[in-house]
């Protein structure tokens, strides 16, 4: 908490709908301190605006490129350094692309999976590491249900997330003696302006639920939750449908 | 350019200049900011030029350094209540070094830069005899602060506000240009700047046109009222001085009872203290207040609640007779009483407090009563409240006075319930026709900045031309949609 009693919240992937969606639900219960840390400074400035006017405290902006590897660690002590701290971090980090499988840009396929991973991977660590140090707070991670069982149409994608959602479970286990909790955000198909354009799955949710689900989830001890919640007995079965039956499957 | 006034007590420090004025820039240095209320602290990257060349090379620095995106903002005092003077995570310029001024007594002006406080002009004028036309309820603002919020004094509703004396002022804009602004041209630059919140760039010098006094001593008038209707009677009233003000007290069972004063400066230099031989120092000093007390750091925010200030407000007010003419206070001890009390918003904790100011139109008393039922009704505790009447508006599209009636509440920020009961008076104000002082505020939401104020879309166009890029910008700025973000 800062002096005032607000919610300090990093939001990394700080211009994504879902990071400020969650940004606005959180204010509905009480003060909360946004710090917004992503590579466009516009669209940066933007989200900001919009947090604060929904009732947000002053909000801060960092910049930092995922896919600058380098980078990551100066950005993220440097906001850690200037809120004195946080409560809450949530990663957003993501993009969208290479729906195309093998036949994809081979550039933007290795795009996906590099900011997708490493690249909101490495964020993920550093943001650990200051979180384990402070001895407090919480970590979300915007993982997906692509990260369960990646289907034809986004093995590049599904992947990428299969590979940050073991990250971040595995660091759940390993951060979990140290006061600090890592909530793993599963949602489905989102509608929000990366998924433009992309036919709607079954069972499509919004930026707003999302956020409802999670800043619920923040009061119990899930350490994964799925949006809507029904997708986690979905994926149960799915999971573990025999390759022949599932690749047959019209998702 | 203004010259520094070698005979004047106030003078600014002397300071050394490197060969080449303007290229040496002053570090950029991370600083915790508030605005004077307390709360809403932020970090953000000071910047403090000497002079209007320092300050013009910093502005083109800060333009091209790597946190230029956040934008940027001038901060005098830091006597706006709220977050008007800063900027979370982007760059403040911060004008206090900036100070020189001197006083043109064949026109009666005082050409003043940016970080020149108002009691420091004071201190050097009164003694000369002459006087700031408006001062605000302390002496430690600075004239770029003063015009940025068109601050208004107990005399507003003859005198109007301190824009309103302004004579030209030097604007430094986005673009690094240092233009001459007059009242009245045809682009609005000058009333734009006016109560412009420091969002059309900053303010780096400005000319005041001065009135004349006698003496550094007032003649105040007392009234203790049961009411606030008959405050407002008393307010209302043409008799009295013109420096009208009345303190109510919320926490009393009486609610509404308070004390008015009108104040007046001495006209017959018979009664004036030094006023017929050479003016002396101690006018200088009768014109502002020390320091006598320093609210520690740390004091605890437990020790004001109705219980410690019922009290205190039971004696402030039965220390006054139930009418009483004619009192000497000078200027400094009846204008700026709480400036003896050096840091005193510390007296409400860490958690600090927020000011919210009012105005409406005259016929909506009803507004008044509902705001004052209203805390009371919720339980909100009001600590100071204050209330005057306002003379007409100024023609600045963002400066708060207008004709009307305007309410000041000193409110913990602590209080339950608080955000949305000010949500509420913020309808009601709106739809009387009045509005809030963004100076003060600190939570205000952009729907309610945009029915309050209905010239804000002329203020933005004149605002376009000058920062077509909108670098301009505060934590106010931001969470009002004042400045909106640039589309794209």
């Amino acid at each position: 908490m800062s002096a005032t009693g607000a919610k300090r919240v990093l939001l990394v992937g700080g211009s994504s709908e879902i990071a400020v969606a969650i940004g606005r639900r959180l204010a509905v219960d009480g003060a909360v301190r946004p710090y917004l840390l992503g590579r466009s400074a516009e669209q940066l400035e933007r989200a900001a605006a919009e947090l604060v006017q929904a009732g947000c405290e002053p909000a801060a902006v960092g910049i930092v490129d995922a896919a600058a590897l380098p980078s990551h660690a100066a950005a993220v002590e440097q906001a850690f350094a200037s809120a004195g701290g946080f409560d809450i971090v949530v990663i957003a980090v993501g993009m969208l692309g290479g729906q195309e499988g093998l036949d994809s840009d081979p550039d933007t396929a290795a795009e996906v999976m590099q900011v997708n991973f490493l690249g909101a991977g490495s964020l993920m660590m550093d943001c650990l590491r200051a979180l384990r140090s402070q001895g407090s707070g919480t970590l979300i991670v915007l993982s997906s249900v692509a990260a369960e069982r990646a289907r034809a149409g986004n093995a590049i994608y599904g992947a990428a997330k299969a590979g940050l959602d073991a990250l971040a479970q595995g660091l759940a286990d390993a951060t979990a003696s140290t006061g600090v909790r890592v909530l793993v955000v599963r949602p489905g198909f989102v509608t929000t302006k990366m998924t433009e354009g992309l036919p709607p799955a079954p069972m499509a949710t919004t930026a707003a639920a999302v956020a409802d689900a999670t800043v619920l989830a923040l009061d119990g001890k899930a350490h994964t939750i799925w949006v809507p919640g029904r997708l986690r007995y979905l994926f149960a079965v799915l999971r573990h449908l025999p390759r022949p039956v599932f690749r047959r499957l019209p998702l | 350019m203004p010259t520094r006034d070698a005979a004047a007590p106030g003078a600014p420090r002397a300071r050394t200049r490197s060969a080449t004025p303007g290229q040496r820039i002053p570090e950029a240095s991370r600083t915790r900011l508030s605005g004077w209320g307390g709360a809403l602290g932020v970090e953000s990257l000071v910047l403090r030029p000497e002079d209007i060349e320092q300050a013009q090379a910093t502005l083109a620095a800060q333009s091209r350094s790597a946190d230029a995106v956040r934008g940027v903002i001038p901060r005098g005092m830091g006597r706006s209540y709220g977050d008007a003077a800063q900027l979370a995570g982007g760059h403040v310029i911060d004008v206090t070094g900036m100070r020189e001024f001197s006083l043109d007594g064949a026109r009666g002006t005082v050409t003043a830069q940016a970080g020149v406080t108002l009691g420091e002009l004071l201190g050097s004028l009164v003694p000369a005899g002459w006087m700031l036309p408006v001062v605000p309820g302390t002496q430690h603002v600075s004239v770029g602060g003063a015009i940025a919020s068109d601050i208004h004094g107990k005399n507003h509703s003859t005198d109007g506000s301190f824009g309103h004396h302004v004579e030209a002022l030097g604007l430094l804009t986005a673009s690094g240009e240092l233009l001459e602004l007059v009242p009245g041209a045809p682009d609005g630059l000058f009333e734009a700047t006016v109560g412009g919140m420091g969002l059309t760039g900053l303010i780096a010098w400005a000319r005041i046109a001065l009135k004349t006094v006698r003496s550094a001593m007032m003649t105040v008038d007392s009234d203790r009222v049961a009411h606030i209707d008959d405050a407002l009677a008393v307010l209302a009233s043409p008799a009295g001085g013109t420096y009208r003000v009345a303190w109510l007290d919320l926490v009393a069972s009486r609610v509404g009872r308070g004390i008015v004063t009108r104040a007046e400066h001495i006209p017959d230099p018979g009664l004036a203290v030094a006023s017929d031989g050479p003016r002396t120092v101690a006018d200088g000093e009768r014109a502002t207040v020390a320091t006598k007390f320093t609210v520690p750091a740390r004091w605890p925010a437990g020790l004001l609640r109705a219980s410690t200030i019922g009290p205190l407000n039971e004696l402030r007010y039965r220390s006054v007779p139930r009418r009483k003419r004619g009192k000497l206070e000078s200027i400094g001890t009846h204008l700026f009483p709480l400036d003896a009390l050096n840091a005193w918003p510390r007296l409400y904790g860490p958690e600090g407090f927020l000011q919210y100011q009012l105005v409406v139109p005259y016929g909506h008393e009803d507004v008044l009563h509902s705001a004052i039922g209203g805390l009371r009704r919720r339980r909100v505790p009001c600590y100071l409240c204050v209330l005057k009447d306002m003379g007409e508006a100024g023609g600045a599209p963002l400066s708060f006075p207008i004709s009307g009636w305007t309410l000041t509440l000193d409110i913990p920020w602590s209080a339950a319930g608080l955000r949305p009961l000010l949500d509420e008076f913020d309808c009601l104000v709106a739809e009387a026709g009045g509005r809030v002082y963004l100076s003060k505020d600190a939570r205000m939401r952009p729907d309610a900045l945009a029915a309050m104020y209905p010239e804000l879309d002329r203020w933005r166009a004149a605002r376009d031309r000058v920062d077509p890029e909108r670098r301009w910008r505060s934590d106010l700025a931001l969470r009002t949609g004042l400045v909106e973000s640039v589309s794209g």
